[in-house]
């Protein structure tokens, strides 16, 4: 995302790449960065907390503002209630599921719509070829 | 008492090690990043977005898990509990619960009302990272996404991982 955010940014347009991992975010080196010690697939906050996702993305996007050196992360606060899951997350081995080149739909449903909307053009997917 | 974040490189290159693949080579930018000063408040911008968690709409296709560079485009007016995820690399039960876990849509929303946040662009861009070759976000997934994002005339992009 740090290659993504480069572009962007040197297209004209302000950016400022969250992340909840600091060693990928520090390589990937975006202009401007916040980083939240969260487990990987909670970037902007808890479940159904709403309060709590409004309170980071408000101090996240405060560092449009006090981020004035390319290259700085903003360093989050927010704790997760315990940090067990930091010691789960070194020692898991790959979780990874396999490489299909299928569209992997989490319901059968949406196959069924997706498929029925591919008979007119699907306006809003820009796929690559 | 609190512990160190996690070092991700170092835990998926051994992973890869004891797989016997070959070593993934991780992006790493060291020349300085290029600078666009913002001159608006907050409250004055129109917000993009772009994010990796493999969301996508009911309706719409979902993302595959081999190098996929393709993104979706989500109107930000989209009903929350239309929006899934595709993706192979992270666990996705609490983005499913509540996908503002990865894709910020009701809190951003909720900034616009409150003032905090001028306006959010007509869509928010999805794709599913993890892709392989960097060669192919640089030249092919990045200049596209950009290409939106301009068009889109966005005074400020935020960008989410997963």
């Amino acid at each position: 995302m740090g290659l993504i955010a480069r572009q962007i940014e040197a297209a004209g347009i302000s950016t400022l790449c969250m992340g909840s991992a600091l060693d990928i975010l520090k390589a990937g080196n975006p202009p401007r960065a916040a980083f939240l010690d969260y487990p990987l697939g909670h970037t902007t906050g808890k479940p159904n907390q709403p309060d709590l996702q409004r309170e980071i993305m408000l101090q996240t996007l405060e560092g449009f503002t006090s981020l004035t050196v390319p290259g700085q992360i903003k360093m989050l606060p927010f704790r997760w209630d315990d940090e067990d899951w930091k010691r789960t997350a070194m020692s898991e081995g790959d979780n990874r599921t396999p490489r299909h080149d299928t569209p992997q739909y989490q319901t059968e449903e949406d196959r069924t719509r997706a498929e029925a909307n591919a008979a007119v053009t699907c306006e809003v997917c820009e796929l690559s070829d | 008492m609190s512990q160190p974040p996690v070092e991700y490189i170092r835990r998926i290159t051994d992973n890869y090690a004891k797989l016997g693949y070959k070593a993934y080579q991780w992006v790493n930018n060291p020349e300085v990043p290029p600078w666009t000063p913002l001159r608006k408040l907050l409250s004055q911008c129109k917000l993009g977005l772009v994010a990796s968690g493999g969301l996508y709409v009911t309706g719409q296709v979902a993302f595959h898990f081999k190098d996929d560079t393709s993104f979706r485009a989500i109107p930000t007016t989209v009903k929350t509990t239309d929006l899934r995820t595709a993706h192979f690399a992270y666990d996705q039960t609490d983005a499913r619960k509540d996908p503002n876990v990865v894709f910020p849509i009701d809190t951003l929303r909720r900034l616009v009302k409150e003032g905090a946040v001028g306006s959010l662009a007509e869509n928010f861009y999805t794709f599913m990272g993890g892709i392989y070759s960097s060669r192919r976000v640089a030249d092919d997934l990045a200049p596209r996404l950009t290409e939106r994002l301009v068009a889109d005339e966005v005074d400020v992009a935020l960008l989410v991982p997963v």
